[in-house]
């Protein structure tokens, strides 16, 4: 098993078995959709309106949560050591890290969107696209997100530094993605272009978020 | 002077100490001339004499991305190729480029509210600047949460680069969304052309605000480096009692 | 001078400007202040730094 499947594997298990990562945002995204109505109204056109916004709200808060304990607790029982020290480039483990949050705490929203769409009176067929577009744009969202964890973990500081350095980074993805869910849902503009942008967006950061969260890493902890 | 020659805090501080009156002197006298013309200044045919808030609006907008651009170069010098005083002229920029940013934003709301209605708009650069506002707030809290200064330095110099390379995107993704809802009036803030007669004193409040920047730059470097060293006078004291006892 | 209609918000904007600048520069100044007052403190009490003993 080489050195990649065997981290990615580990910190799979590790996300499922505590409990924590994987079905906790899971549940917060639903909780979150749910009181999204208590203050807007359960005026149902309004939701179907607004709904792909909710949604993708919804899936920005919940990845950013879960990032916080993507390195925190490998840095308190020291494996964050190890992993700098350890076989793999140091890039290649945070994305390593970084695609395992993402398939336990990013793909779970993706599947339960459809769900929580008709809750927001979305028709069945859009939240299909919607779930696309999430599908796209929720490994942005954790490639990003891995930047501020990595500097959180070095500063020793948690969530809401964490959400204050890595929210206003994220501004493209919330942009485009729920540009493409509305134009799929609503029209007239195209889904071509912001999907496309949007699945750019994601594969870049696959490539630089790994590399800035490295470097925060070595020289935050040197 | 080759760079090199800033390398060393206390020569760095001597060279301050010689040039900051100077940098003072210039900087009031321009902005003297400045808002001499700025007063002076013909009203916009459209805009009435609101145009002359852009007399700060727009040096304002240029300095914040000037402020975010010299704390990149300032990243690089601490990242790539470790000058000694490059982590300070990165934390200096940070406080003042987010003050002009801030000073960007409030007068660009207080010119909205005559020529558009309401004091908020989300127009596509108005809201490139807030978004840079808010990347300037997390810089300034990595360094006020970080314990040490080397370490919230480094931190802040990866953020700089991070956003360096961000902005754009960000201004071309808001730009896009703001074409995607705009209202049926577009209008453009300052005109599509800017009359001579107004031109020219905004170039010269644009080089007052920005010598202003300089030299609150350096005052603030020199300020961080006096801090630098009260804590490392300190640390030692302690040491040297700790051996003592 | 005439500001014409819209006269308050051309001086809310300058006295908004004038304020952030004059903070910023108070700022600083204090700080420098403070940070010479500490360090004219400790040298007093006769903490020196590295390399000023090294010379």
């Amino acid at each position: 098993m080489s050195a990649f499947t065997a981290l990615l594997v580990r910190d799979m298990r590790l996300a499922i078995r505590v409990g924590g990562g994987a079905l906790m945002g899971a549940l917060f995204f639903l909780i979150v959709v749910t009181m999204m109505p208590f203050a807007i109204g359960p005026d149902l056109a309004l939701l179907a309106r607004i709904g792909p916004a909710i949604l993708w709200l919804g899936a920005l808060l919940a990845s950013l949560l879960a990032l916080d304990r993507l390195f925190a607790t490998d840095y308190e029982d020291g494996s964050l050591d190890l992993l700098m020290m350890g076989p793999l480039p140091l890039e290649l483990s945070v994305a390593t890290k970084a695609i395992a949050h993402w398939l336990t705490t990013g793909l779970p929203l993706v599947v339960i969107a459809p769900l929580l769409g008709l809750m927001l009176n979305v028709e069945l067929k859009a939240t299909g696209w919607l779930a696309l577009t999430l599908f796209a744009g929720t490994p942005a969202l954790t490639f990003i997100g891995v930047i501020g964890a990595a500097l959180a973990v070095a500063l020793r500081r948690g969530g809401l530094l964490l959400a204050v350095l890595v929210l206003p980074l994220t501004v493209p993805v919330l942009i485009f993605g729920v540009a493409a869910a509305n134009a799929a849902i609503v029209g007239p503009t195209p889904f071509g272009p912001p999907f496309t942008i949007l699945c750019a967006l994601s594969l870049a950061s696959l490539v630089l978020g790994p590399i800035a969260a490295a470097a925060a890493l070595r020289h935050g902890l040197e | 002077m080759p760079v090199i020659d800033f390398a060393n805090p206390t020569r760095f501080l001597t060279i301050v100490n010689r040039v900051l009156p100077w940098l003072i002197a210039a900087t009031v006298v321009l902005f003297a001339v400045g808002l001499f013309r700025a007063v002076n200044a013909p009203d916009d045919y459209q805009q009435g004499a609101t145009v002359k808030i852009m007399f700060l609006h727009v040096p304002a907008a240029w300095l914040g991305m000037f402020g975010w651009g010299l704390m990149s170069i300032a990243a690089l010098g601490t990242l790539v190729w470790r000058h000694p005083l490059a982590d300070v002229a990165g934390k200096a920029a940070a406080p003042i480029g987010a003050a002009f940013t801030f000073i960007c934003l409030t007068t660009g709301s207080l010119w909205g509210r005559p020529t558009w209605g309401t004091y908020w708009v989300w127009d596509a650069r108005l809201t490139s600047m807030l978004v840079l506002l808010l990347l300037y707030l997390g810089v300034l809290a990595l360094y006020w949460t970080a314990e040490e200064p080397g370490r919230g330095a480094r931190a802040a110099a990866i953020l700089s680069l991070v956003g360096a390379v961000n902005l754009p995107i960000i201004k071309f993704s808001v730009d896009w969304w703001n074409t995607l809802h705009q209202p049926a009036s577009v209008f453009r803030m300052g005109g599509s052309k800017i009359d001579p007669a107004l031109l020219t004193p905004l170039l010269i409040m644009t080089l007052a605000f920005t010598l202003l920047f300089m030299t609150l730059h350096l005052a603030v470097m020199r300020n961080e480096i006096l801090r630098r060293r009260v804590r490392s006078m300190r640390l030692m004291q302690a040491q040297e009692l700790a051996e003592a006892t | 001078m005439n500001l014409g209609p819209h006269a308050d918000f051309i001086v809310a904007a300058y006295a908004v400007t004038v304020f952030v600048v004059a903070a910023l520069v108070a700022w600083v100044v204090l700080d420098y202040w403070a940070q010479r007052r500490i360090l004219g403190d400790l040298e007093e009490r006769g903490v020196t730094r590295r390399s000023q003993r090294k010379g």
